[in-house]
């Protein structure tokens, strides 16, 4: 044999008899025969790729990358405080199973009838989210909860086509990484308007009076707002918004919604976000996904661009089965003239999103909000016991998350940071260069697996490092 | 040899809003301590009262065995890759995800990190991320590489983007506002070139099957922002004139985004670079061997040569030869394209399979994929009805656009009846091709490297006995499938009509109820 050929598990036909029976049905001596005089020499690459030689064996592989991950410290060894659109939740068992169930982590696009079970989990997926959020319609996961925002945004943006509305209206306390992709993706089409903030951090009723006009498409609100606190005049946004003939849009934080009222409630036309939180392990931000969902309306659905898994009566009475519903819709069914891009995004993460919403059920998903609620608020007072800290500036109601202020103790965010990694901390996420205008901010960060003695500790710990103190 | 009697396991499960009954409970959450609701207050004082929930979502209440057994059963109604020989899935490069990087993926050290770590706490994943990178660059010739994106077609989205940040940088955003692409390239290029405001140009395929040049030399001009191209197109041809494409493109200062989606028939063979292009993509959950998980999460590498780089997304993950870290991308660059730093799960599995093969064995992957396509298509020609249309006699590569055009004539059975009846024989469904169908009854193969002779054997043997099946009795093919989890067709009506469209239970229930 010319080539030489290594015989790898993960390539049956390398193994030689297996290899000559097909070469020799081809009639050929070597494998490049087939392909040699199709790509011309110009195009093809000579020699070996510049790339480290070959782990062989399965051992010594899991040791390399084993070793690598190792040198990571985890937030289960560490205690964290870190959220701002990631966030570490329990995790039930079950979800970890159905997550590695290798049925569903190997199927692909096979549809109504070899993967049949995955089509009803989507659906059921869809269906929970359907009641958590109280819309008839939801979408197939999109790629997370920032694509999410933007395909809702220029789906208001395509509804708002014939009235020349081309103004979206977002609060300036937005997310900043989803703002920038946004800013990106309504690019040439679409006005951002930054709304600025009251003192209490919520959206500016007057600004927002101000800035609303026949022009804006959507005013989109995040509820609680990036920097955590509730948004009180929510429903007062949205009437302001249909006032002004514009669309309200809401992101709400999935976690809440056993507790609090779903956007539909209070007026929202579209509602998106991120799914990550339900069931799905944090993975270095890679476990997010997002959702789009609106009411049964056809101007509403019909402008959503990814995938919607529609149920279907069978040829058996009572029985049912579901496939892609409105294909033309999305780029898969009529390329440029989808509603926007689509791919493959986020599948898995919808099936264990289901598992973790009906694990919790209605009782469950209650208990996990006002948990988060009140550790919250327990942290705001343990932590303002703190000299040098200045605790929820905004006041409200937080859920899940505050500022923290450092400015009165004199440290930088990265300095208190740095000095926590000793205490076995991970400190809140370092606002002072997205929010300037917060000085030298964090934003913290609790949860249902935030014990309250973490919370105790991570106040002493702040008071040595403020105060100057040393530790062991 | 041919399976006989295949069973899907069919549970017939009731939707799971329909199970369980009130008060039950899945699992139980960590109550607050005691300390904790005594400072804090009560729930109802916390929520403002304008938020407050007045109903409690419907969801299910059902006790955990029930719920896993539920579960269970709908994974069984799943033929993923691992179940099945999953040749039928062309483009998609169903190859075997190995075990080991499973194991690596779920170590705590992996799934239980947060984004915003300080990043000497996550220098492991950190050098992954980045070798991986560097891995990409050997194998494309591309000079920058990132795996922000979700999936290949959003790292397609972001190839486009930059090409936009790069035209308005030189002061020709406005008048270069057309995209060339080809109709066998896949439909996110249209897609994505539209989302971002371009207006398509699309070319056919000529007479030899390649698309056509001469009406590439027509479309561009000086509004040309750039071409798309997929090569081998999904017809697994190779256009070997793509550098002809791709300098007339050039020439009129567009710019060249190589789609390479599936780069399986490509390792260590012929790269981005040599063939000229400015821009490509890898779907890591493709030919890098990570699972594509009910739809993904996936993950899109996404190449440029050197003077696109200050135009990619951010953050950049740099390392000053002792320590990986994220940087600002600088002012051009086009900024967030995903949440965080893309999937970097999926690029870990891609860094573990880079390591496992090395340049000997991804080379190796190629000439094998390429070798069992051949095989196969030796053996898929020869079955009756069916035939491989455009460029005859001309060689694939890793994959082919079979039509079962002759057979649907003969016997009326079509390529949508074969793809239900193949669920019968134990196969997933297959891919027939992406809209619009140039080729008339499709059917898009492609059998990786990592399947054996036999299982291709396997798969051509079902094809020829439905074949046969349809030459014999077609309504027997054209009622299938009778052996898979669903035995019953749907009634598609309620995918194509608006006013039918059920996403949800409680819009079923409405929809019932106004019935009746």
């Amino acid at each position: 044999m010319p080539q030489q050929i290594w015989t790898h598990p993960y390539m049956p036909n390398s193994a030689p008899e297996n290899l000559k029976e097909m070469l020799d049905t081809l009639g050929i001596a070597r494998m490049e025969e087939l392909y040699e005089n199709l790509i011309p020499e110009e195009l093809r690459f000579h020699g070996e790729l510049d790339l480290p030689q070959p782990l062989e064996s399965e051992w010594e592989l899991k040791e390399h990358v084993g070793g690598l991950l190792k040198k990571n410290i985890p937030c289960s060894r560490y205690t964290s405080f870190l959220g701002a659109g990631c966030y570490r939740h329990y995790v039930p068992a079950l979800c970890d199973e159905i997550a590695n169930r290798a049925e569903f982590l190997t199927a692909y696009c096979g549809d109504t009838y070899s993967d049949h079970g995955k089509m009803q989990a989507i659906f059921e997926y869809t269906s929970m989210m359907g009641e958590l959020l109280d819309a008839d319609v939801v979408s197939y996961p999109c790629y997370d909860g920032a694509q999410a925002v933007c395909s809702a945004l220029r789906m208001a943006l395509r509804l708002g086509q014939q009235e020349e509305r081309d103004q979206l209206l977002v609060p300036d306390t937005m997310n900043p990484e989803i703002y920038s992709q946004l800013k990106e993706y309504t690019y040439g089409i679409a006005q951002l308007v930054r709304i600025p903030h009251d003192g209490t951090g919520g959206m500016d009723l007057q600004a927002l009076e101000g800035a609303l006009s026949p022009r804006t498409a959507a005013v989109f609100l995040e509820n609680p707002s990036y920097l955590g606190g509730l948004q009180v005049n929510a429903a007062q946004i949205g009437r302001m918004a249909h006032g002004a003939g514009a669309l309200f849009v809401v992101m709400p934080e999935v976690s809440s919604l056993g507790i609090l009222e779903a956007p539909s409630a209070y007026g929202a036309d579209i509602t998106c976000g991120e799914i990550q939180p339900l069931g799905v392990h944090m993975q270095y931000g890679g476990g997010c996904a997002g959702f789009l969902a609106v009411a049964q309306e056809e101007r509403l659905f019909q402008q959503i661009p990814t995938y919607l898994y529609g149920l279907c009566p069978t040829q058996n009475p009572g029985q049912f089965g579901w496939g892609r519903a409105l294909n033309e819709r999305c780029s898969h069914g009529s390329r440029e003239k989808a509603n926007e891009y689509f791919g493959t995004e986020s599948g898995l993460w919808a099936i264990v999103a289901g598992v973790y919403l009906a694990s919790l059920g209605p009782q469950g998903m209650r208990e996990l909000g006002e948990h988060i609620l009140q550790k919250t608020h327990y942290a705001i007072k343990v932590l303002s016991q703190v000299e040098g800290l200045q605790v929820n500036p905004f006041g409200g109601t937080p859920y899940q998350e505050f500022v923290v202020c450092f400015g009165p103790g004199g440290k930088t965010v990265a300095q208190v940071n740095r000095a926590l990694l000793d205490y076995g901390i991970f400190g809140g996420k370092d606002l002072s260069k997205d929010f300037p205008e917060l000085g030298q901010s964090a934003l913290y960060c609790f949860s249902e697996i935030t014990p309250a003695s973490e919370i105790r500790r991570l106040a002493g710990a702040l008071q040595e490092i403020l105060g100057g103190g040393s530790h062991a | 040899m041919l399976k006989g009697r295949f069973q899907e396991a069919r549970w017939e499960e009731p939707i799971l809003m329909e199970q369980g009954s009130r008060g039950e409970r899945g699992i139980l959450m960590p109550a607050p301590e005691p300390e904790v609701v005594q400072v804090a207050g009560t729930v109802h004082d916390l929520i403002p009262a304008g938020l407050r929930r007045r109903q409690a979502p419907k969801l299910p209440e059902i006790s955990q065995m029930q719920l896993a057994r539920h579960y269970l059963r709908l994974s069984q109604e799943t033929i993923g890759a691992d179940l099945n020989i999953d040749i039928g899935l062309g483009t998609c490069t169903m190859k075997y995800n190995p075990k080991v990087h499973e194991t690596l993926v779920r170590m705590e050290e992996m799934q239980e990190l947060h984004p915003y770590q300080d990043e000497d706490t996550v220098q492991g994943i950190l050098q992954v991320l980045y070798e991986t990178q560097e891995y990409l660059k050997a194998i494309s010739g591309m000079d920058a590489f990132n795996l922000l994106a979700g999936g290949g077609t959003q790292a397609i989205y972001s190839n486009v983007q930059v090409m936009r940040a790069y035209h308005r940088a030189n002061g020709q955003g406005e008048q270069r506002d057309e995209v060339i692409t080809t109709i066998l390239s896949h439909p996110g290029n249209p897609g994505a070139a539209a989302t971002a405001g371009y207006k398509v140009i699309t070319l056919f395929p000529d007479e030899n099957g390649y698309p056509d040049l001469e009406a590439l030399r027509k479309a561009v001009s000086p509004r040309t922002a750039g071409l798309m191209i997929t090569n081998p197109e999904d017809t697994g041809l190779y256009n070997r004139r793509i550098r002809e494409y791709v300098d007339l493109v050039h020439s009129v200062g567009g710019l060249c985004i190589y789609d390479q989606a599936n780069q399986n028939g490509l390792f260590g063979i012929a790269r981005a670079r040599e063939a000229g292009f400015d821009m490509c993509h890898y779907n890591l959950h493709k030919s890098f061997a990570s699972p594509h998980g009910s739809q993904g999460p996936g993950c899109g590498a996404q190449g440029v040569v050197k003077k696109l780089e200050p135009f990619l997304p951010g953050p950049k993950l740099a390392f000053d030869g002792e320590r990986y870290f994220w940087t600002d991308p600088g002012p051009q660059s086009v900024g967030k394209i995903h949440k965080f730093y893309g999937v970097p799960q999926v690029a870990l599995r891609a860094y573990a399979y880079i390591r496992s093969l090395g340049a000997k064995g991804l080379r190796q992957v190629a000439d094998l994929a390429i070798l069992n396509n051949n095989y196969l298509l030796e053996k898929m020609t020869k079955i009756r009805g069916i035939s491989l249309p455009l460029a005859p006699g001309v060689r694939r590569l890793e994959q082919a656009r079979l039509s079962w055009e002759d057979l649907t004539r003969e016997t009326g059975v079509t390529s949508d009846d074969i793809d239900r009846r193949i669920v019968d024989y134990g196969f997933q469904s297959y891919f027939s091709s992406h809209h619009p169908q140039i080729i008339p009854e499709p059917f898009t193969p492609e059998a990786v490297e990592t399947y054996s002779k036999a299982d291709i054997d396997d798969y051509v043997q079902a094809m020829e006995a439905i074949s046969r099946e349809a030459y014999e009795n077609p309504d027997l093919v054209k009622g299938a499938p009778y052996h898979g989890a669903l035995a019953s067709q749907i009634d598609t009506r309620y995918l194509t009509d608006p006013k039918l469209l059920i996403t949800t239970w409680r819009a079923y229930q409405k929809r019932k109820a106004q019935e009746e």
